[in-house]
């Protein structure tokens, strides 16, 4: 049978992908250059009896996925720039309580309202450090549209995998950018639910770790009813300032995704197994990139790009390798500085680590990369 | 006879952390009265909150609990009740948390009519942080941050619910004990938002920045300040200075929320099908 | 009906002595820093104590 195609906006596809992954709850409010998200959303999921919600802003549409998502929902919101700072305080509560959730940000130009149409790349630390607090992340940076669907499939399952909200990175290019996807029938890709709880209702603990790190997330409404707050909190969910137990919480959070970072870390790699220069990009610009390869290669210039897919937790072993055979790593990216500095961290410099930032709202075309390569070798 | 509180209490958590002759235990009685009366339904039953003093009040009670952060509760409550609109969901707050940091989530709530029950407890001050103004803090008292008196008018709760579009709106105190739990109840059996503003006392953060002596002195100050809506319209605006007034403030029928979006999900699926 | 008993449980009160103070017929006394039954016989069982205490400490029977 021939694969459905349809012809979608990085932000449709996002949106399909959603409704794909098990999505039945949108809480949104309207931000360019993401909107889109939310208008496929307030089509779809009526039609699949599922619930779309405007908040009156942005942190209450972050409330609302949460509230949504305690109650068995899997649960969606898409923002941008100013709109992603807001939700940072909630971000963090989800991490705290351990509440599964997506969060797709469509990245523009900042800080403040900075350029609302313009792309950017400049939110990768902010999806790491937003929130206050030591808290997990997990963020994902696809670049196609065929990719922004899988990717968001992706987010749902690790979501729920590991009981924490997670981020979609997007920008203004591959959120508005239109691209022929084809779409998965059900059962092509993996669709993952949490973990439900199999005790008695009466020894249901909401973060009882006995059985592994992610305990498993009863659904409020069903036959099991217990405390959820933001405070540090025991294996019964009631607030604790207990030393030995907060420190055990927190070490707890962290390990969920140390302990799995093979299951979590997805790269692409291409013509880097002799490569001697290694572009690292991601989003948007590793089609630059990409491209960029082909260029130097055909100049003589033995050049590789790797991607990371998963922008958090950072693929620091992988990076560490590949740095070994490098004599240099070149760093495109729409901001002025900011994976080249975990880059940097997890290379330990062994090579030089050069970078190419725009800020301006344009594209870092194949050209300046290429550029950028020869003035480093 | 004695009410059976233990039944809705989450075991071996009394005391509770509020301070001597704080209200807030006050108005806990009268809402596990009030859910009793009402038949609801342990597992079906949401208790939300955002952060403060009043806030701790669902980790006491056993049903399923959310203790949010500042200001938010009434949005989560929006998310839990949307997501499953067959359970019985109430709010549960100080005044800071609902009508400052959270006003905006308190009055989109009324606007939408949505089906919940919001019990606010007003003791005029942010009271876990050590006594600040809040925007119930009358004009002229003194708070930590108001050492020379506090400028600010104040919100009228009930009003501000009234014109946000909430279609069950009623005031009581703390020191009326029986009316918490007949209007909280009424709260629950009315279809939309119903907000239940009970004037409260923080003695240990209010009392003492504004020499009120003792618990009993703030207490018996409810007591006086209150007047039932019906005497109110016998009494002269001379009378009625100084006064709240107190009782079912405001009863109207809209659609509710919930409902209207199953007229959406109905719409939208009758569209998908040409 | 049975006489009313009243009782305060002493590890909840906190000493506010509400119930001391608006019990209609005085049935409690403030003894250091809690609230006790000195006049359980004076109880015409109006429940005001037991609605009124804030920490679940009086019981009326």
């Amino acid at each position: 049978m021939a694969k459905k195609v349809a012809l979608l906006q990085g932000n449709e596809a996002c949106a399909h992908g959603a409704l794909y992954a098990g999505c039945r709850f949108f809480g949104g409010y309207p931000i360019t250059p993401s909107t889109e998200v939310a208008e496929v959303m307030a089509v779809e999921l009526p039609k699949i009896g599922g619930t779309f919600i405007q908040m009156e802003d942005e942190i209450g549409a972050m409330a609302s996925i949460l509230g949504a998502a305690l109650t068995g929902a899997k649960a969606f919101t898409a923002t941008s720039g100013p709109g992603m700072s807001l939700k940072q305080e909630l971000i963090g509560y989800a991490c705290m309580a351990e509440i599964p959730c997506v969060i797709v940000n469509v990245m523009r130009g900042g800080p403040s309202t900075g350029m609302p149409t313009g792309p950017s790349q400049s939110d990768v630390m902010q999806a790491r450090w937003g929130t206050h607090g030591d808290h997990p992340a997990i963020a994902l940076a696809p670049s196609s549209c065929q990719e922004i669907f899988s990717e968001t499939v992706r987010a749902f399952n690790l979501a729920e995998t590991y009981r924490m909200p997670v981020q979609i990175l997007l920008d203004e290019i591959n959120g508005h950018m239109r691209e022929r996807i084809e779409i998965p029938e059900p059962g092509d890709l993996e669709v993952l639910n949490r973990q439900l709880p199999t005790v008695a209702p009466e020894d249901y603990k909401p973060f009882d770790d006995t059985q592994g790190d992610v305990p498993p997330l009863a659904a409020f409404g069903s036959d099991y009813r217990y405390h959820v707050t933001g405070l540090n909190k025991a294996a019964d969910g009631f607030p604790t300032s207990k030393p030995e137990l907060v420190d055990a919480e927190k070490r707890r959070q962290l390990r969920k995704i140390e302990a799995n970072q093979a299951h979590i870390e997805k790269n692409e790699e291409y013509r880097v197994e002799d490569a001697e220069v290694i572009l690292v990009a991601y989003g948007t610009i590793s089609r630059s990139a990409r491209a960029a390869v082909d260029h130097l290669r055909n100049d003589g210039i033995k050049a590789g790009l790797f991607r990371p897919i998963t922008l958090w937790p950072f693929p620091e072993k992988r990076m560490a390798r590949l740095a070994e055979q490098a004599r240099a790593i070149v760093v495109p990216e729409m901001n002025l500085g900011q994976l080249i500095l975990e880059i940097e961290r997890a290379t330990r410099r062994v090579c030089p680590v050069e970078g190419i930032g725009r800020v301006d709202g344009e594209l870092i075309t194949p050209a300046e990369i290429v550029a950028k390569v020869k003035e480093v070798l | 006879m004695a009410f059976d509180y233990e039944q809705y209490l989450r075991p071996g958590k009394l005391p509770h952390i509020w301070c001597p002759g704080c209200g807030h235990g006050i108005v806990m009685k009268g809402l596990l009265r009030a859910i009793d009366r009402c038949g609801l339904q342990k597992n079906n039953t949401a208790i939300v909150s955002g952060t403060g003093c009043a806030s701790r009040l669902p980790g006491y009670v056993d049903f399923n609990t959310l203790h949010t952060a500042h200001g938010r509760a009434a949005a989560f409550a929006t998310g839990i009740k949307m997501a499953k609109p067959e359970m019985d969901v109430l709010v549960v707050g100080g005044d800071g948390d609902g009508i400052a940091i959270g006003g905006n989530h308190f009055i989109h709530a009324c606007r939408r009519n949505i089906d919940m029950t919001y019990v606010l407890m007003n003791n005029y001050i942010y009271g876990m942080t050590g006594g600040q103004f809040s925007p119930c803090t009358p004009t002229g008292d003194r708070t930590s941050t108001t050492p020379y008196g506090n400028p600010d008018p104040i919100f009228d709760v009930a009003k501000l619910a009234i014109g946000a579009g909430a279609t069950f709106v009623a005031r009581t105190t703390a020191f009326h004990a029986t009316q918490i739990d007949k209007l909280i109840t009424a709260g629950l059996r009315h279809k939309g938002m119903a907000v239940i503003e009970v004037l409260d006392d923080c003695p240990t953060a209010f009392g003492r920045h504004n020499k009120f002596r003792s618990v009993v002195e703030m207490m018996k100050r409810l007591k006086d300040i209150a007047v039932p809506t019906q005497a109110a319209s016998q009494m002269s605006p001379d009378q009625l200075r100084g006064k709240i007034l107190t009782g079912i403030l405001h009863q109207e029928e809209k659609p509710e929320y919930c409902e209207q979006y199953q007229q959406v999900i109905a719409r939208a699926q009758a569209a998908a099908k040409f | 009906m049975n006489n009313p008993k009243v009782e305060v449980i002493e590890d909840y009160c906190k000493g506010c002595s509400i119930c001391v103070e608006f019990c209609p017929t005085d049935v409690f006394e403030m003894v250091g820093f809690v609230a006790r039954v000195v006049r359980p016989e004076a109880c015409t069982r109006c429940m005001l104590c037991e609605l009124r205490c804030p920490d679940f400490a009086v019981k009326v029977y």
